[in-house]
């Protein structure tokens, strides 16, 4: 048997207090396309970062092809035969695909002898591998799919054997997946040795030979894809049984909560970006809004909000109308029993820079609890905190901690604990799993669902059709700001949805709300 | 000759004269902002270049010693920034204002110090300083209307400085767009991570570029002091580094369009000397300070939307770190 490809052994780095490398060890054979799982934190892109080059491990070897290497930066990786495709892809938006190839591996002082030689290269690999790339296109006109074939080349042209891919399904559709996943099965047939760091637990199954998980840190073991499930792979990953289904009973929907009629809403440059929406939220159930990203969900929410000003239509909130964008900003709103967790945290959620505490009660510091007057009482909010901390989990438990060094999943449980914890009438919730990690997602599922069965109204917004699909009661599906049609998630599947989303009308009647 | 035209052929003699100190800086800054440094000692670096080329002239007449001096001086100072704003990953823009800062009142005190002329380096001779020369033919061809005309009074004449600052813009063009330093120092300052993820080092190359920002602004520097002028003088830049900054953005970072910006801010300066005093039809006499604020009204006028969208460079003043996870 060949050596193995890559063998990291007792790889170990801290970041000041954060151990993100315990004593790891990893063996992947040569030709196979191996995985890499772990959740948010679990310390495998820094694995990768040390085995490109981009960090260095306090401790620990490496060995490439049986032979034990010195990668100290990514020029020793690249002359190792590594190439990385990073989940933030690595290029300069002002350069054409050759430039960007040709970065770092000019081949002299002169860019002309280079350029050809590289454009050649990427005509032959692009060719070879069925991938349509335009060598004189400027990076920033081309599409994300694109982007990513460019990396890929980019890796390859400089001869690199072992490829790691972070997170690469992230940006991609379904069908460019697909396509994704034929390439590297290819370049793995031809003796290329792949690594796929992901969190998407059935893409590992279709894709990789062998898996090997991360948890806090820590290795804690390497399967053979062909002997495991999503299932045993998330309890690897997380350490515990993980209910991947969302386990739900039968709405119990009374009166109207939110009723809004004839909704539109134009930007700043005119263009309608919310048309006539109507629709009705009803306490005890949870309505999804499902769609391809920037299809108007997120119009809808910040107008329902009150942060934007709608062009036409009415809200109203238990049978009163509301001022939207006006007399009615998110503090009135709130006072009237309306929460809103934004889809974009990072820039509507939270201010990283603060501590836990401060972002805990970002919009709510009037509250008399928190101080008197103009002044804030410190003790009051940091005991708010540790107890918000407590009832959703947040870890690590500390109210001091600044909030831009928790996990995805941690911000987001800070920013629920703040909406759901003031007992609200109407929750508005935008991708409230977007970034975060599977034992996260599962709490929060469990939280929305508790939510709408203590006769609460909850609008959800998602990209995620199966999420939409395992929560709502009842879908609707908007594309180019209309709400193109409405279902009850057991009556419809993808195919049916992805007519809908893709605004291809259907003679289907609409089901009574 | 019409006296138009040798009217004319005076006034872009002499903005070539005083754009000159601009294309050395607005270059400087080209290099240094294309790399991902802001550079707003421009001013400071020329200042200090000036200074050391008057005084090394002065004790030694020899022009080229001078401009070493100036270079070095430049040079170090454009070190100081470099650590300052790469290794320490400080503030940009502060390090450039202690720059200035720093250049103005040390060239004030050492100046006075070591020549107890107030702040001046002793009057230069000829022999001290870069001359002007007359290139071939010049005399000859002076006769021939308007090509001659040209070639005598526009082309030849200049010092040795001129010409090597003309030389600089195509130069430049070259190596920031045929060279492989030019190509990694236009990603760095757009890019610095892909830089880094190519295995090239992001701090080398931007030391690179202000190291080279700092040899071109001794140029421009040693240019005031022993070419154009015969000695230092106190603040003798006179804000001339950021008008070259404006320079820059006007012409969005590109090594042509410098050349015809700073032409055009020289060419502001040509013509408000020549008009001073002189008295307009209807108008008057203008007041010399209303004359003199023209380059400077130019320069905000231009910078607040005349000259459309100058996107800089996209890295330029963020100090690169390596993103943890």
């Amino acid at each position: 048997m060949p050596a193995p490809a890559i063998q990291m052994t007792g790889i170990d780095k801290r970041f000041g207090a954060v151990h993100a490398n315990k004593a790891v060890s990893l063996t992947v054979e040569k030709g196979t396309v191996h995985g890499l799982i772990g959740e948010n934190g679990a310390g495998k892109s820094t694995l990768m970062s040390i085995l490109y080059g981009f960090y260095a491990a306090d401790s620990g070897t490496i060995a490439i092809n049986g032979k034990p290497s010195l990668i100290r930066n990514p020029a020793d990786a690249i002359h190792s035969g590594i190439g990385m495709v990073h989940q933030h892809f690595m290029l300069v938006e002002t350069f054409t695909v050759v430039e960007n190839v040709m970065l770092g591996a000019e081949g002299g002082v002169f860019t002309a002898k280079g350029a050809a030689a590289v454009r050649a290269k990427l005509q032959a690999l692009s060719y070879a591998y069925g991938m349509d790339v335009n060598p004189d296109a400027v990076v920033s006109e081309l599409a994300v799919g694109e982007l990513q074939r460019v990396e890929i080349l980019k890796a390859l042209v400089k001869g690199a054997d072992i490829l790691i891919l972070d997170e690469p399904t992230a940006v991609l559709t379904p069908s460019e997946v697909e396509k994704l996943f034929v390439l590297l099965r290819r370049l793995a047939g031809e003796g290329k040795t792949i690594i796929i760091v992901t969190h998407k637990l059935k893409e590992i199954i279709t894709v990789t030979d062998r898996v090997s998980v991360m948890r806090r840190g820590e290795m804690v073991g390497t399967v053979e894809t062909s002997n495991t499930s999503p299932a045993d792979l998330a309890e690897l990953m997380v350490g515990r049984r993980v209910v991947l289904t969302v386990e739900k009973g039968p709405a119990n929907p009374q009166a109207v909560v939110l009723d809004v009629k004839d909704l539109t809403v134009r930007d700043a440059r005119g263009t309608i970006r919310l048309d006539h929406a109507t629709f009705q939220v009803r306490a005890g159930e949870i309505v999804g809004i499902a769609g391809v990203s920037g299809n108007g969900q997120s119009e809808l929410l910040e107008t329902i909000a009150g942060i934007r000003k709608p062009a036409g239509g009415t809200v109203s909130l238990n049978g009163a109308l509301l001022d939207c964008g006006g007399s009615d900003d998110p503090t009135a709103l709130r006072a009237k029993g309306l929460r809103h967790v934004p889809e974009d945290r990072h820039r509507m959620g939270l201010v990283k820079p603060f501590e836990a505490a401060e972002s805990a009660i970002l919009g709510c510091s009037d509250e008399p609890g928190f101080g008197a007057g103009p002044f804030l009482d410190r003790d009051a909010v940091l005991a708010d905190c540790v107890r918000k901390m407590e009832a959703f989990d947040v870890r690590p438990a500390d109210p001091t901690l600044r909030t831009a060094l928790f996990s995805g999943g941690n911000q987001q449980k800070i920013v629920l604990a703040r909406e759901i914890e003031r007992d609200p009438k109407l929750l508005l919730i935008g991708q409230p799993t977007r970034g975060v990690d599977i034992g996260a997602i599962e709490f929060i599922h469990k939280r929305i669902i508790g939510l709408r069965d203590a006769g609460k109204a909850v609008l959800l917004v998602s990209t995620e059709l199966d999420e939409v699909l395992a929560l709502s009661d009842r879908v609707l599906v908007m594309c180019g700001g209309k709400i193109t049609g409405e279902r009850r998630p057991e009556d419809t599947n993808e195919q049916d949805m992805g007519l809908l989303m893709a605004g291809v009308s259907s003679d289907a009647p609409k089901v009574a709300a | 000759m019409s006296e138009a035209f040798q009217l004319i052929l005076l006034a872009v003699d002499s903005a070539i004269r005083l754009s000159v100190p601009l294309l050395y800086a607005c270059l400087a800054g080209l290099y240094s902002e294309r790399s991902g440094v802001v550079d707003i000692g421009l001013e400071g670096k020329m200042l200090i270049g000036a200074f050391a080329a008057g005084a090394v002239a002065s004790l030694v007449p020899n022009p080229w010693l001078g401009l070493l001096a100036a270079v070095m001086a430049s040079g170090l100072f454009a070190l100081v920034h470099g650590f300052a704003s790469i290794s320490q990953r400080g503030n940009q823009i502060v390090s450039g204002v202690a720059i200035n800062v720093l250049a103005s009142g040390l060239t004030a005190i050492l100046g006075n110090a070591w020549f107890g002329q107030g702040g001046r380096t002793p009057q230069l001779p000829g022999s001290a300083r870069f001359n002007e020369i007359t290139l071939p033919f010049a005399e000859a061809l002076r006769p021939v209307p308007v090509v001659g005309e040209i070639y005598y009074e526009v082309i030849s004449g200049h010092s040795v400085l001129v010409y090597l600052a003309l030389a600089m813009v195509p130069l430049t063009w070259f190596l920031l767009y045929r060279t492989s330093w030019g190509l990694r120092l236009r990603a760095v300052g757009e890019n610095p991570a892909a830089v880094d993820t190519a295995g090239l080092s992001v701090t080398r190359l931007r030391y690179s570029a202000v190291i080279m920002a700092g040899i071109l602004c001794g140029f421009g520097g040693a240019y005031l002091s022993i070419a154009q002028s015969a000695g230092f003088i106190t603040d003798m830049t006179a804000g001339k580094g950021f008008i070259a900054l404006a320079a820059l953005i006007f012409a969005k970072w590109r090594p042509l369009p410098a050349l015809g910006a700073c032409f055009l801010f020289g060419l502001l300066d040509a013509v408000a000397l020549r008009i001073q005093g002189v008295s307009f039809p209807g108008i008057g006499q203008v007041p010399v300070q209303a004359i003199q604020a023209l380059p400077y009204i130019l320069t905000v006028v231009l910078l607040a939307g005349f000259i459309g969208k100058a996107t800089p460079p996209k890295a330029v003043g963020v100090p690169y770190l390596k993103d943890r996870s």
